[in-house]
């Protein structure tokens, strides 16, 4: 399976590409849109502010490239900020257009300590992951949550997980699996 | 709140992992990058690398080893040492790591702080804090800068720094248990994670620590036998502290 992870500047692709190596996937880093458009599947990571990802994203071209395979259902994942950035809309620096992949928006988090940092459970399914935002999905897309956050949000070929299934050790591990076998 | 966490630490100086008592005396105790897989596999929540000997001249050495410690990892890796500009975080990002700790730096220059979290994002920034007596010290402890932990970490806070590594110099290698009185002085000027550093001797200190922090450091207690980790867990959920299934 080829993957391609989007590179565009606000992102650790280094450790979802070692992740997705280190499951047998032919995972590049790529900042160009045919190829982003083309692969089996694109990784959409990021960390850093929507602003600055957006603008990396569309200096590349890589925004139309993912509402192409999107809107044709091709299998895409979006990692933390990568989920808030396809969203509609996202509050943080003032607001932020988003990629329109998903309805809904990213709003900041109101809990005791932000960012909110560590491994938390995730629901249905009762795995633990680790989370690292400030913001998180409000969306009618949440297929999952995780203490009342917004875990996992989903539609047509879109696949956003606010938890890093890269940094999640073994949990991580079988969840990248079942993105990475084909439905 | 998410599950309290278990973050062993890797203090590395001329490649190799040491161990100092209050930051003097340095021992090897092995190399980073078996430490770190060791780590990983043995249920780590999480992994910080620091380079206690940083210097200009090695900064490409650190850079390939973080890599090299960060393509055996599945979990979050923090790295500090040296880091001065926004391109040296940078540097490090790319080669693998996932936040980066500044110290002395960010104490000379307030604003490095805010250029990394405009650039990196504040869940990317570690403002490491040591203190002795609750005063701050910097370069490795060597020098008082005259000013509270606490405030200092607010400080940190406002300008972006998105968690607080403090270390207790005090308590620092001892093995006597963490300085819950200064965790808990600067848990209470903050609203950011913080992970408390300095003098895991049994795992009813670290408990302690986890009653007041969001994540314990953990060095000479594990470096001897990094096997000890996946006891000290167990031993810490006996004694109801929640911590992740890793299996």
């Amino acid at each position: 399976m080829r993957v391609a992870v989007c590179e565009y500047g606000a992102g650790n692709v280094r450790s979802v590409l070692v992740a997705c190596e280190r499951l047998g996937a032919d995972a590049r880093a790529t900042g160009d849109p045919d190829e982003v458009a083309r692969a089996d599947l694109a990784v959409l990571p990021g960390v850093g502010s929507a602003r600055s990802a957006m603008q990396g994203l569309a200096a590349r071209g890589l925004d139309a490239a993912l509402r192409e395979r999107v809107s044709v259902g091709r299998p895409t994942l979006g990692i933390c900020l990568g989920l808030q950035l396809a969203l509609e809309w996202s509050d943080e620096d003032g607001g932020v257009p988003g990629l329109a992949l998903l309805t809904g928006r990213a709003v900041r988090l109101q809990d005791r300590r932000v960012p909110r940092i560590g491994w938390a459970r995730v629901e249905p399914g009762g795995e633990e992951f680790y989370f690292a935002h400030s913001f998180a999905a409000d969306t009618p897309a949440a297929t999952a949550t995780s203490e009342g956050v917004v875990a996992v949000a989903e539609s047509d070929g879109f696949l956003g997980v606010q938890f890093h299934p890269e940094k999640s050790g073994r949990a991580g591990a079988r969840f990248l699996e079942r993105c990475l076998s084909p439905a | 709140m998410p599950l309290p966490r278990l973050i062993p630490c890797l203090d590395v100086a001329g490649g190799r992992v040491v161990k100092g008592v209050h930051f003097q005396e340095l021992r090897d105790m092995g190399d980073p990058v078996e430490l770190g897989e060791a780590y990983s596999e043995a249920g780590a929540d999480e992994l910080v690398f620091l380079d206690i000997a940083a210097t200009v001249e090695e900064r490409e050495t650190l850079v390939d080893l973080v890599r090299r410690v960060a393509g055996r990892l599945a979990i979050p890796f923090t790295v500090g040492g040296g880091v001065r500009t926004v391109a040296d975080a940078e540097a490090l990002l790319e080669a693998g790591a996932d936040k980066v700790a500044v110290n002395s730096a960010a104490l000379a220059q307030p604003e490095l702080l805010s250029a990394l979290a405009e650039r990196l994002g504040s869940q990317a920034v570690v403002l490491a804090v040591d203190s002795a007596g609750g005063e701050v010290r910097s370069h490795a402890g060597s020098r008082p800068v005259g000013r509270r932990a606490a405030a200092w970490a607010r400080e940190g806070e406002e300008r972006g720094a998105g968690e607080i590594l403090l270390t207790s110099i005090d308590t620092d290698g001892t093995r006597d248990g963490y300085d819950l009185e200064l965790t808990q002085e600067v848990a209470d000027a903050v609203s950011v994670p913080v992970i408390a550093s300095g003098g895991a001797g049994s795992a009813a200190h670290v408990a302690a620590a986890l009653e007041v922090a969001q994540a314990a450091l953990l060095a000479s207690i594990l470096h001897e036998d990094p096997a000890r980790l996946a006891g000290l867990r167990s031993e810490l959920r006996g004694l109801g502290v929640p911590l992740r299934d890793a299996a």
